[in-house]
């Protein structure tokens, strides 16, 4: 079960633009996976989002307003975010959905009909 | 007499599996990252949430700006004293009941970050910005703290 969202480490090697991971949450909420990404500085625009072959590939990209001055002390980092994951032959990938709130990009991905937890009732 | 020859459940092995290849991937974002990118957190590895915190100045202001991804308006604290200026808050778990967490890496709690402001400034007209997870404070220097123009009159 710790496989269901893995992530994709080889794909994330080839790189030409400079990216940092950014850090991740997966949640199990009864029909589906929440995966939370935290991205701050994105908004909905700066977003892309594609599933290829069960790879979820997420690019987010910086809007911050240039601060006008001159810095003194700096600890954050420059670079956008891009991070990608494996998902499980379970997610029906055509019933994902996404939102950006404050910084954080949450996922909904769905399971498949058929891998729902079920009742089946004793007639 | 055994009548089902018995079998070593399988998913016992797998599982086993799977904890050593999260083992391995933990590690390996312990090694991919740059040294650099955690040096100045580094207590972040130890004491939990540590946001990264930008300083800026220009003529008229002293401009802060800290990345708090995921947080309400209201969990966020600010306050100033003795030229010291402090951010501080809390960021609630997000985990719902019924809910259950299969891969945590975002830090959910407590956070607090000072920083020594480098001139002083007029506490009363301190505004903040929280946009897209980012907060930005602008605290503008106090009149005797300004950098001046004096005219000089050759006569």
């Amino acid at each position: 079960m710790n496989t269901l969202v893995r992530e994709n480490r080889n794909a994330s090697q080839q790189r030409s633009e400079q990216f940092v991971t950014p850090s991740a949450s997966v949640i199990e909420d009864g029909d589906a996976y929440l995966l939370s990404v935290e991205m701050p500085g994105v908004n909905k625009e700066g977003l892309e989002i594609s599933v290829e072959n069960n790879e979820l590939r997420i690019i987010g990209r910086r809007s911050l307003p240039e601060i006008e001055g001159t810095p003194i002390h700096r600890e954050s980092r420059s670079e956008n975010f891009r991070r990608t994951f494996e998902l499980d032959p379970s997610i029906d990938t055509s019933k994902i959905s996404a939102h950006v709130e404050q910084g954080i990009l949450t996922l909904r991905l769905p399971k498949a009909e058929q891998v729902k937890p079920r009742k089946i009732t004793v007639s | 007499m055994s009548i089902i020859r018995y079998q070593p459940p399988e998913t016992v092995t797998w599982s086993g599996l799977n904890r050593l290849s999260n083992l391995r991937d933990e590690l390996d974002t312990l090694f991919e990252m740059p040294f650099w990118s955690n040096f100045g957190r580094q207590s972040q590895l130890f004491s939990g949430w540590s946001p990264a915190l930008d300083l800026y100045q220009n003529n008229d202001n002293v401009i802060a700006r800290v990345e708090l991804p995921g947080m309400r308006k209201e969990d966020i604290e600010i306050s100033l004293q003795d030229g010291m200026l402090t951010i501080s808050g809390e960021r609630k778990s997000e985990t719902a009941e019924g809910e259950k967490a299969e891969r945590t890496e975002r830090y959910v709690g407590k956070f607090r970050r000072s920083i020594s402001l480098p001139t002083q400034v007029d506490a009363n007209k301190v505004t903040a910005t929280y946009r897209d997870g980012i907060l930005t404070i602008a605290l503008p220097k106090a009149e005797e703290a300004k950098p001046k123009q004096i005219q000089v009159n050759v006569g």
